[in-house]
C-alpha cells in the first residue's frame, strides 16, 4: 500500500484531532469533573493513535497509547485530574504536535517521549507523587461501594445497543451473583462469560472483565449483554455453571438504556447522597452542577458540510480570475470605443456576472479568525503559568473571516500582543489583590467586521500603561527627547512602545522584552495595509485595536500618470485629489509644503521619489495632487494626470524584487502593461 | 561517461552561451517592460507575463557588458530557479543542442569579461565553437545584488 497517497488525509486528521485535544484539555481544566470532556479527549486520543500506528509512526502511537491510558482511568473515575496530569498531558500533545510537524516536514515523526511516558506510566501506576497518589487511592476504594449501580454505558456502547435493539436482537441486563463460599470466584465468572460468549455477544462488564478474570471484584458483576436467545433460556444456562448463586436477566428496551447510559457523574452522586446525606451535600451538588451545563457545550456546535481543497488550486482560481478581470477591463474600453448597442450589453452583463464571481472567489479564500485564535487559549495558559499568574482568555468573533493572506501574516504579531498583555499588562496575584482586583485577570481577544475592514482587539484588565514610565524609557533609549516628551498627548506616548528598540519591561522575561519589542507588530500590520492603535487608562487597563483590509488581493485604487508611465495609488489611502498652483507652494525651511483645508501639509514630489524619466513637475504651471494620509499625517502628492479610479488585483512583484522602497506590488492593466502599485505609507516619514 | 544534457542556445555580443532546458520556462520576444525605480540598472522592469508579473533582467547589463538597444532579434528567455522566475534579455536564442557533460571543461578565471564564478564551465562544440554554460543560481544570487547596491549609494 503506498502510504504517502494517504499521508496528506493523516496531516489533516492528526491536525484537527491535536487540535481539538487542545481545546477539550483546556476546557476540562476549566471543569475537571466534567466527564463527558473526557470522553471527547479520549475518543480523540484513540482515533489519533489508530491513525498513527496505521501509517506506521510507532513513536506517535506509543506516546498515544500511553496518554489513553492515563484518560481511560480518569473517564472510568479511577483517577481524579490534578495539575500534575494536565502538565504532562499537555507535555505530551506538545511532542505529539513536535511529532505531527516532523511528518509534515518529511521527516519519520520519531521523538523521544521517554520521560513523558515515564511520567504517564507512573500517573498510570498511581505513584507519581506522594500527596496526590492518596486521593486517587481512596477514589476507587470509595466508587465500588457506595456506587453499586453505576453500571454505566459510554455513548459508544449505548449506541450498540441501540443499535442492536432496532435489528432485532435481544439486549439484555444480567446480574450474576456468585455464592458467598466459592473458593475460585474468576473461574466460575470465566465460565459464565464463556457461555454468554458462546450465544452472543457482551458489550460491557461492570466491573472490566480483566478486573474480574484477577479476582479483583465482590461476588457480583453485571453484563450488558446481546443475543438471540430468549431471557428464560439465558437465565436457565447461566444458572447451570455451577456455585452460582443467582443469575437476574432483564430485557432491556430503549428506555431502560436511555436511564444507564446517562452521565454517570449524576447517577454517582445520586446514589452517593443518600448514603452520606449528612457529610456531603455540597460535595454532590457541586458534582451534580456543572454537569448538565456544560454537556450541550461539548456536544453543540454542527458541524458545516466541507470539502477540503488545496490551498494552490484556491491560488490558481484566484489567477485565473484576475486575468479574467483584466479581460474584462480590456472588453469594456472596446465596448465603449466600438459603440455597438448589443456588444455593450453584453460586456455589461458579463461585467455583472464576474463581480458575483469575484465575490464568491474571494470568499472562498476568507477563513475564519478562529484558525489563528485557537492556538491561544493553551498559550496564555502556558504563560500565565510560567509566570505564576492567573489569566482568562476571553476569546469573542472567532467567526469572524478574513482573507488567507492576512490569516497566515497575523498569527505572529497576535502572539506577540497577548504575551505582552499577560506579561506587561496583567499584574501579579498579590498586586492585583492589593489593589482590589479579582485574583484572576481577564485577556478579551476580540474579532468583528466594520466596513471594510476587520478590527481585532486584545484588551486586559491590568494596570494599563504608565505614561511617565514609558517616557522615562523612551527618553533614556533615545526614542523621543525630553523637550518632546512633555508636550506628546497620551495616545501619542503610547504609540511610542512600538517604536524600534523599546521595551518596558524592568526585567527581561523569557516571555516577552527580548529586544525585539512591538515594533515588529506595527511593522507587519502596516505591511499588511493595516495599523495598530492602543487606549490605555492607568491602573483599569489596555486596549490594543488591531484594523485589517478584509482582503489582500482586489483593492480599489486611483491610477495615475507620470510622464509615460503609470502608477496606482490604493484609494484606501487617499484623502482627496485637487488641483493646485505653483505658486500655492510655499518653502518652510527648505521643505515644499502647501496650505490644503487649514493645515500645511508636505508636498512629495512623484517624479523625484520614483525617478521619472520623462516627467518634471516644475515645468508645470498647475499641478494635479494627491492628497494621502497616513494614521494622522497627510501629505500632498505631486502627479501628472489623474486615469481614474479602478478596482485593481494585486500580483507580487515576484522573490527577486523585494523589499522595493514605496512600491508595495504591481497590478495589470487592460492593456496587458503592468502598472506597479505606489505604498502611500512608505511616502509619508 | 557523462549524461546528455539540452541546452538552450544564446548569443550576447559574439560569444555563445548555454542554460539548461529544464530551467527555462519560456522564450518570449520583447515585449513592454515596466520600469521598477530604486532598483540596479541591469534590471530593466517587470513584464506581464500571461498574467504573472515576472522581473526581467538585462545580461549584458548584469555581467558589466556595455548595453545595447534590443533589435529585432532580441528575446527575453524566462527561467525559473530556486523559486525565482525571472527573464534574461539576450541579443538572440536560436538553438537547442544535446552536449555531453563531459565535454564541459572547468571555465578560466574570466572569460568575455565575465567572472568565473557565474560559469558553470566551457563546452567544446567542434573545432571553433565555444559554449559558455552559465550558473543560473550565482547568476541569480540576491546577495550580490543589494552589494551592488550598496556600492551605488
Amino acid at each position: 500500500m503506498d502510504m504517502n497517497a494517504y499521508l496528506s488525509m493523516f496531516i489533516d486528521e492528526s491536525n484537527d484531532h491535536l487540535q481539538s485535544l487542545n481545546e477539550n484539555l483546556l476546557q476540562l481544566e476549566g471543569s475537571p469533573e466534567d466527564l463527558s470532556i473526557v470522553q471527547v479527549i479520549f475518543r480523540s486520543a484513540h482515533t489519533l493513535k489508530g491513525m498513527s500506528a496505521t501509517m506506521g509512526f510507532e513513536d506517535l502511537a506509543s506516546l498515544t497509547h500511553e496518554m489513553e491510558n492515563v484518560l481511560d482511568l480518569v473517564r472510568n473515575s479511577k483517577l481524579k485530574m490534578d495539575s500534575f496530569i494536565f502538565d504532562t498531558l499537555f507535555k505530551g500533545l506538545d511532542a505529539l504536535e513536535g511529532m505531527v510537524q516532523d511528518i509534515v516536514g518529511g521527516g519519520t515523526g520519531q521523538a523521544d517521549v521517554s520521560t513523558i511516558v515515564a511520567s504517564l506510566q507512573s500517573i498510570v501506576k498511581g505513584d507519581y507523587t506522594a500527596a496526590p497518589s492518596a486521593a486517587p487511592a481512596v477514589a476507587p476504594a470509595a466508587a465500588p461501594q457506595e456506587g453499586r449501580a453505576p453500571s454505566m454505558l459510554d455513548e459508544f456502547q449505548a449506541s450498540v445497543l441501540k443499535q442492536s435493539m432496532e435489528s432485532g436482537h435481544q439486549v439484555y441486563h444480567i446480574q450474576v451473583l456468585i455464592e458467598e463460599n466459592c473458593i475460585l470466584k474468576a473461574a466460575r465468572a470465566y465460565m459464565v462469560f464463556d457461555l454468554l460468549e458462546r450465544h452472543g455477544e457482551v458489550v460491557q462488564s461492570v466491573p472490566p472483565v480483566q478486573d474480574i478474570e484477577q479476582d479483583k471484584f465482590d461476588r457480583s458483576f453485571t453484563v450488558f449483554y446481546i443475543s438471540q436467545l430468549p431471557g428464560d433460556e439465558l437465565q436457565k444456562h447461566i444458572a447451570n455453571v455451577s456455585e452460582v448463586e443467582k443469575a437476574e436477566v432483564t430485557t432491556m428496551d430503549e428506555e431502560s438504556l436511555g436511564m444507564l447510559s446517562r452521565p454517570q457523574v449524576a447517577e454517582t452522586a445520586a446514589s452517593a447522597a443518600p448514603a452520606a446525606p449528612a457529610s456531603s451535600p455540597a460535595a454532590s451538588t457541586e458534582k451534580t452542577g456543572p454537569a448538565p451545563a456544560k454537556r450541550p457545550a461539548a456536544t453543540g456546535g454542527a458541524v458545516n458540510r466541507t470539502i477540503r481543497v488545496d490551498i494552490e488550486r484556491l491560488d490558481a482560481l484566484m489567477n485565473l480570475f484576475s486575468e479574467l478581470l483584466i479581460d474584462r477591463v480590456r472588453l469594456e474600453q472596446l465596448a465603449s470605443e466600438v459603440k455597438r448597442a448589443d456588444l455593450t450589453e453584453t460586456v455589461e452583463h458579463m461585467t455583472r456576472v464576474s463581480s458575483d464571481l469575484q465575490n464568491i472567489v474571494l470568499k472562498l479564500r476568507m477563513v475564519p479568525v478562529d484558525s489563528v485564535f485557537n492556538r491561544f487559549p493553551r498559550m496564555v495558559r502556558d504563560v500565565a503559568k510560567s509566570l505564576d499568574k492567573k489569566v482568562d482568555l476571553i476569546i469573542t468573533g472567532a467567526e469572524t473571516e478574513l482573507d488567507r493572506t492576512v490569516i497566515d501574516e497575523i498569527g505572529d504579531p497576535l502572539v506577540h500582543l497577548l504575551r505582552n498583555s499577560v506579561d506587561h499588562g496583567v499584574e501579579s496575584i498579590e498586586k492585583r489583590i492589593a489593589a482590589g482586583k479579582p485574583e484572576t485577570g481577564t485577556v478579551h481577544l476580540r474579532a468583528y467586521h466594520s466596513g471594510n475592514h476587520v478590527f481585532i482587539e486584545i484588551e486586559d484588565d491590568g494596570s494599563g500603561i504608565n505614561r511617565e514610565r514609558v517616557l522615562g524609557i523612551a527618553i533614556k533609549n533615545g526614542v523621543v527627547t525630553a523637550d518632546k516628551a512633555a508636550s506628546l498627548t497620551d495616545e501619542e506616548v503610547y504609540m511610542l512602545l512600538f517604536a524600534p528598540g523599546f521595551s518596558t519591561a524592568d526585567k527581561i522575561s523569557d516571555i516577552s522584552g527580548r529586544g525585539v519589542g512591538l515594533d515588529v507588530v506595527m511593522t507587519k500590520i502596516t505591511s499588511l495595509g493595516g495599523s495598530v492603535s492602543v487606549s490605555s487608562r492607568y491602573g483599569h487597563g489596555t486596549t490594543f485595536s488591531i484594523q485589517l483590509p478584509l482582503t489582500l488581493s482586489i483593492i480599489w485604487a486611483m491610477l495615475i500618470q507620470l510622464g509615460s508611465e503609470k502608477y496606482a495609488i490604493p484609494l484606501s489611502s487617499i484623502v482627496e485629489t485637487a488641483v493646485i498652483k505653483r505658486q500655492q507652494i510655499r518653502k518652510i525651511h527648505g521643505n515644499r509644503m502647501i496650505e490644503f483645508r487649514g493645515a500645511i501639509i508636505p508636498v512629495l514630489s512623484l517624479s523625484r521619489i520614483l525617478e521619472s524619466p520623462d516627467f518634471d513637475e516644475d515645468l508645470e504651471e498647475e499641478s494635479e495632487i494627491v492628497v494621502i494620509r497616513k494614521g494622522d499625517k497627510w501629505g500632498a502628492v505631486v502627479v501628472d494626470e489623474f486615469i481614474g479610479q479602478s478596482e485593481i488585483v494585486l500580483k507580487s512583484l515576484g522573490g527577486y524584487l523585494t523589499n522595493i522602497p514605496t512600491i508595495s506590488g504591481a497590478t495589470i492593466l487592460g492593456d496587458g502593461q503592468v502598472a506597479l502599485i505606489i505604498d502611500p505609507n512608505a511616502l509619508i516619514k | 561517461m557523462g549524461e546528455d544534457l539540452k541546452v538552450i542556445v544564446f548569443a550576447l555580443g559574439n560569444e555563445e552561451y548555454g542554460v539548461e532546458v529544464d530551467k527555462v520556462r519560456t522564450i518570449e520576444r520583447m515585449c513592454p517592460i515596466t520600469r521598477v525605480p530604486k532598483t540596479p540598472a541591469f534590471i530593466k522592469g517587470v513584464i506581464n507575463l500571461r498574467g504573472v508579473v515576472v522581473p526581467v533582467i538585462d545580461l549584458r547589463g548584469r555581467f558589466g557588458l556595455p548595453e545595447t538597444e534590443p533589435t529585432e532579434n532580441s528575446r527575453i528567455i524566462i527561467v525559473a530557479v530556486n523559486e525565482l522566475e525571472v527573464g534574461f534579455i539576450v541579443d538572440s536564442a536560436n538553438d537547442v543542442i544535446d552536449i555531453n557533460t563531459d565535454s564541459i571543461d572547468s571555465p578560466p578565471e574570466v572569460v568575455g569579461g565575465i567572472k568565473a564564478k557565474y560559469l558553470r564551465g566551457v563546452a567544446k562544440l567542434g573545432e571553433e565553437r565555444l559554449l559558455i554554460m552559465l550558473n543560473l543560481a550565482e547568476v541569480l544570487n540576491r546577495s550580490e545584488i543589494i552589494q551592488i547596491e550598496g556600492l551605488e549609494e
